[in-house]
């Protein structure tokens, strides 16, 4: 049983290992300075980078998280402390029901009620799809969190003379801020990799922009575009891309890391 | 009854003899608990309690698990009432006013009714802040009257001593007896009019056991006390009056001397003597 288990944790961490090694072979020799500094140059030519995409995956994920990191804690902290009737029963239902649908279809819905009415593709749009993507997250796990904070500490703020919303806020929601930021970190994390509600939303844009009311470029779409290009130097940058992607999401988690590690040594 | 002392005056603000149906504060009691009945959805937890808790002294309740103690404890500072499903009938009066009347603001009170709980539950912050919580949150005192508090706070819990050079340090990681010291201090820092503690020696080794009884000792110069315990030796040593809770119904109360020695009921001499419970 154990040597069963041991090789399948193996096979987990292979894929990882395997996919972080082929990304260092074909991007690593790509990582240069122009790649970080330069826009993208005509089709067919080489040379050029991608900071449009890098500055334009910073701008699309940190709006995305400004909207949703309120509102999906808020969330969570509303289904932990208030959620046990029939309301929170909704909530958590719609927020499970959001959690599993495919990232493609909330793309689909931006583009319905956001990029029609407006008439063009832009950074906004794709902020609020990822963010949409975020909420149900977030608020599940700040839930989560939020229920582990034990009910002593609770009744300890209120038998001090702490009002029930100030007691959530002060006492509760405090205690349980470094998972609270933990799942923060996984669900940007998580969104910082979307591609498919980009596409029918930001678009993608090989000009330098910071306008968020234009089309706009980020990372996952740069790889995409390249990727099924023909060019062998888009297939060059598109490894590189990938690689840059995937030690910003690893940067991500090991911060969650850290953030878990804080807590219990608080707790200690 | 014997440990009366001073009445103190009526709480600013209250003016007992102008509001219809409300007394003026005893001078002899603290709490005035009037046909008092409580119930967990269907199930009746407390039945009828009819008794006064006295002013400045320490007022045991014992009896065996499940039989009311906590729950009636919980009910003097409304934190029953945040469990769903709760309802009780009859009430409860402190210095004269009902703790229940539309006047009475719960968080005003559990800032005038003090609670310290069977574990110790102090913040996951700093000694200090952990002290200065109720004071802050309350605005009883300026922020730069707060270290004065803090120290006041901590030394009426016997705990200063040992933590004056450590305020900083974080009040979880202290032992058991000192974090259950650092809740009264936090409790009293509030300055509260009543201080109840459900089992508070329940999670600790006897030499903070010790130390917390002999706190109780000097606190009730000041302070009404009210203890859950199941500990007999420890109602016997600290308390000035004992109640015997049985099932949920207050089967005898009085002086704590007489109820050890010639208590009138004999469930309460089987519960005394280890009989049952």
């Amino acid at each position: 049983m154990t040597g069963l288990v041991a090789v399948l944790s193996f096979t987990a961490v292979l894929a990882l290992v395997l996919i972080l090694a082929d990304l260092i072979a074909k991007g690593a020799s790509s990582l240069d300075w122009s790649f970080f500094t330069k826009n993208p140059v005509a089709a067919g030519a080489t040379g050029g980078g991608v900071a449009n995409a890098i500055v334009g995956t910073g701008i699309i994920v940190g709006l995305a998280a400004l909207i949703g990191l309120p509102v999906g804690i808020g969330t969570g902290l509303y289904l932990a402390e208030y959620g046990s009737g029939r309301l929170g029963w909704i909530v958590r239902f719609v927020a499970d029901v959001l959690n599993g649908t495919p990232s493609i279809v909330i793309g689909i819905f931006a583009w319905t009620w956001l990029v029609k009415p407006m008439g063009h593709f832009s950074a906004l749009a794709g902020s609020v799809a990822l963010a949409a993507l975020m909420i149900p997250m977030i608020a599940r796990t700040t839930e989560e969190m939020v229920r582990l904070v034990p009910h002593s500490l609770r009744e300890a703020a209120l038998a001090l003379g702490y009002a029930r919303w100030r007691t959530s806020l002060r006492i509760v929601a405090r205690t349980a801020l470094a998972g609270i930021v933990t799942g923060c970190l996984v669900g940007i994390a998580r969104i910082a990799g979307e591609t498919a509600p980009l596409i029918f939303t930001a678009l993608g844009n090989l000009n330098f922009t910071v306008s968020v009311g234009q089309p706009m470029q980020t990372l996952s779409l740069q790889i995409y575009q390249y990727a099924s290009g023909p060019f062998d130097e888009w297939h060059r940058l598109a490894w590189a891309a990938a690689l840059v992607l995937m030690g910003l999401v690893l940067l991500l988690a090991v911060g969650a890391r850290w953030a878990i590690r804080q807590r219990h040594g608080a707790a200690r | 009854m014997t440990a009366m002392a001073i009445p103190r005056p009526a709480p600013s603000g209250l003016k007992p003899e102008t509001r219809p149906g409300v007394l003026e504060p005893s001078p002899t009691h603290i709490l005035d608990v009037r046909d008092y009945n409580f119930w967990y959805g269907a199930r009746q937890a407390l039945f009828d309690l009819r008794f006064t808790i006295p002013r400045r002294a320490v007022t045991a309740l014992i009896g065996p698990s499940g039989c009311g103690k906590s729950t009636f404890l919980r009910s003097i500072n409304r934190l029953n009432e945040l469990i769903p499903h709760t309802r009780h009938a009859g009430d409860i009066l402190l210095e004269g006013v009902s703790v229940f009347s539309r006047e009475t603001d719960p968080v005003e009170l559990r800032r005038r009714v003090g609670m310290v709980f069977q574990q110790p539950n102090p913040f996951p912050k700093t000694i200090f802040d952990n002290v200065a919580y109720g004071p802050r949150i309350n605005a009883i005192c300026r922020e730069r009257e707060m270290p004065e508090r803090v120290e006041r706070a901590l030394r009426q819990a016997a705990l200063w001593d040992e933590v004056k050079d450590r305020l900083q340090a974080i009040g979880t990681s202290f032992s058991g007896g000192q974090q259950q010291r650092l809740c009264i201090a936090r409790a009293l820092a509030n300055e509260p009019e009543l201080l109840l503690m459900d089992e508070p020696c329940s999670a600790l080794d006897p030499a903070a056991t010790q130390r917390i009884e002999e706190l109780m000792v000097e606190l009730k110069q000041t302070y009404s006390i009210v203890i859950v315990t199941h500990n007999m030796q420890q109602a016997s040593r600290v308390s000035d009056f004992t109640g015997f809770f049985y099932l949920g119904r207050l089967i005898e109360f009085g002086d704590t001397k007489q109820i050890f020695s010639r208590p009138s009921d004999e469930r309460t001499e089987a519960y005394i003597t280890g009989r049952f419970g």
